[in-house]
């Protein structure tokens, strides 16, 4: 899993759609869910968003704001309503091999064993069984599923079958990994062990992140830059460049620079909702 | 599991063999208690009951209901192991299996095609649901008759109605079972780049598991049910020929073994669906299972 370490002690400040080393790129992204009998809903409005290839990007806001929207149009499940959405130069229209997704709830398959589940990316996408095999088992391995490889979902506790959703998006090495609250589920302690081993596979893979969290602490911990919505309609109060040193250790979270930030981040909420 | 933080400091990992022996447990625990009669006091309750009626049957009834009307037990028993050892009789029950069967197969068979077909393809929804809901409110049993004309006294007009009574339950039930799918899960397939062929095949088909199951349960039921009504309209062979046979007779203990034998073969068709379900699709989901 070791493919390039890419140095990122420092974290240049370019947030606007403008940016041409972008590789995810949202522009003018309006979204409006059409209702029956009431008003539609605007979920996102004027959101402008430039991801750099290799970045770790966190998304917080207020329940129902649209974190879940974004994700799901950034992994083309979605349509929009207006404004351009390009991953790696491609305008999203549906879904693109290069996504791994990591839902709110884990959605397994209960007819599937856990390592069955988790290779469902590759055999829907007919790779190489015997290679992303090996691969599913090293990934069961690092979240301590290794024993319950064959046992099924309903054999799992909530937090568990949350761990075999996000092997089961890491499993095709996507390039990009959305996360939607992915560690709701987990308890502190298996939480915080997740985040490391999340920044390590990051670290290694280079892979670019989107993850949405109702955690502010771990927003900080975790990401380049932490994106900010404003209560429904989704808009982008504020886009936050979290200048920690890579790489970085749980304690760095003691430490008064990363309380400001986290102090920033909690003032958008305490005027508005409570945080999702 | 721990694992070293550059620091030495170490983070918990997440659970491992503890939890493992914790949901092995909890497993036994399930297990033991299916056979302890203080969590489960219908495992006495069912068969005592049966037994007092039987008692009451046997004793007391005969007292206020003349024996040829309404025979006792130990006359049906006997009635029944007469039966049981006349070859005669064991051909007639050949018969209706065989009828049942063919029908049960013909009309799930084709309930799951069409079924699929209109679950699947809007066009065909459209078209053909107003006959389907139409056909429904048919009662099927009362085409029996038009079916002995049509096809005559042999075989075939009973593996007809055994095959249209089975039919509609299925098709309702396939319907509804392959529109049962999660849309989350469906969702995650789709993000993974799953096409339609895959998605019918790896959510659809087992979200509708439990729908063909109860399909295939009230079927073969209604399938043995269909061929019986089937002979008594015309028949010169089979269970419901014999029951005919009995009551010309006024062998009532007679009709009643019959009826013994039936009840043990919807009994039986039952079990073996139901203990196939319990292997296919043994990850036992709630859901909304239409009854009939
Ligand atoms: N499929 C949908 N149809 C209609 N409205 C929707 C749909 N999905 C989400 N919404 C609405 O859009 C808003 C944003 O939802 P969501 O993206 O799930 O928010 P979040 O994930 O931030 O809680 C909410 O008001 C929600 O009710
Ligand atoms: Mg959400």
């Amino acid at each position: 899993m070791s493919l390039r370490a890419p140095g990122r002690q420092t974290s240049p400040a370019t947030a606007a759609g403008t940016d041409t080393d972008a590789w995810i790129r949202v522009a003018g992204l309006d979204k409006t869910y059409p209702a029956r009998r009431s008003d539609p809903t605007v979920a996102l409005q004027g959101i402008d968003l430039s991801v750099r290839r290799g970045e770790f990007v966190s998304v917080v806001g207020p329940s129902g704001c649209g974190k879940t929207t974004l994700l799901k149009i950034l992994a083309g499940l979605v349509g929009r309503s207006e404004g351009e959405v390009e991953i790696a130069g491609t305008d999203v229209r549906g879904p693109l091999p290069q996504i791994g997704m990591v839902f709110q709830a884990a959605t397994l398959l209960p007819w599937r064993t856990v390592r069955q589940n988790v290779l469902v990316p590759v055999e829907v996408q007919g790779l190489d069984k015997e290679k992303f095999g090996r691969r599913a088992d090293e990934l069961l391995e690092m979240v301590g599923l290794a024993e319950f490889a064959n046992s099924y979902p309903y054999e799992l506790s909530g937090g568990m079958q949350q761990r075999a959703g996000i092997c089961r998006a890491l499993v095709h090495d996507p390039a990009v990994l959305l996360m939607d609250e992915p560690f709701g589920a987990l308890d502190a302690m298996t939480r915080e062990y997740m985040n490391v081993e999340l920044l390590r596979i990051w670290q290694q893979s280079g892979k670019t992140i989107v993850l949405v969290t109702h955690s502010i602490p771990e927003a900080v911990f975790l990401s380049d830059r932490v994106v900010v919505l404003s209560a429904r309609p989704g808009r982008i109060a504020e886009v936050i460049d979290v200048e920690l040193d890579r790489p970085r250790e749980l304690s760095v979270m003691a430490s008064d620079r990363a309380g400001i930030y986290v102090e920033r981040i909690r003032r958008h909420f305490n005027a508005t909702s409570v945080i999702d | 599991m721990t694992t070293a933080t550059p620091t030495g400091a170490p983070v918990a990992g997440p659970p491992g063999p503890a939890a493992k022996k914790a949901a092995k447990k909890a497993a036994k625990q399930r297990r033991s208690g299916r056979f302890d009669v203080r969590e489960r006091p219908e495992l006495l309750l069912v068969p005592g009951v049966f037994v007092v009626l039987i008692v009451l049957w046997e004793f007391v009834i005969p007292l206020f209901v003349d024996d040829y009307v309404l025979p006792v037990p130990s006359r049906i028993v006997e009635s029944l192991w007469s039966q049981l050892t006349d070859a005669l009789f064991w051909g007639h029950l050949e018969v209706t299996l065989r009828e049942s069967l063919i029908g049960f197969v013909i009309g799930v068979g084709t309930a799951v095609l069409l079924g699929t077909a209109i679950s699947q393809v809007r066009l065909v929804e459209k078209t053909l649901m107003p006959y389907v809901v139409a056909f429904q409110t048919v009662p099927k049993v009362a085409l029996a008759p038009l079916f002995v004309v049509w096809f005559g006294f042999g075989l075939t007009s009973k593996i007809v109605m055994a095959a249209v009574i089975s039919f509609f339950p299925m098709l309702i039930n396939v319907i509804e079972g392959l529109k049962a799918a999660d849309a989350d899960r469906i969702q995650m397939l789709t993000v993974f780049g799953a096409s339609k062929l895959q998605i019918f095949r790896m959510v659809r088909l087992p979200s509708a598991m439990p729908f063909i199951f109860a399909g295939l349960d009230i079927g073969i039921v209604f399938a043995i049910l269909g061929a019986v009504v089937g002979e008594f309209i015309g028949a010169k062979e089979g269970l419901g020929y014999l029951l005919l046979q009995t009551n010309y007779n006024f062998d009532i203990a007679g009709m009643f073994a019959v009826l013994v034998v039936l009840s043990v073969l919807g009994l039986l068709a039952h079990s073996l669906i139901r203990f196939t379900q319990r292997k296919v699709a043994f990850w036992a989901e709630e859901s909304r299972v239409i009854a009939a």
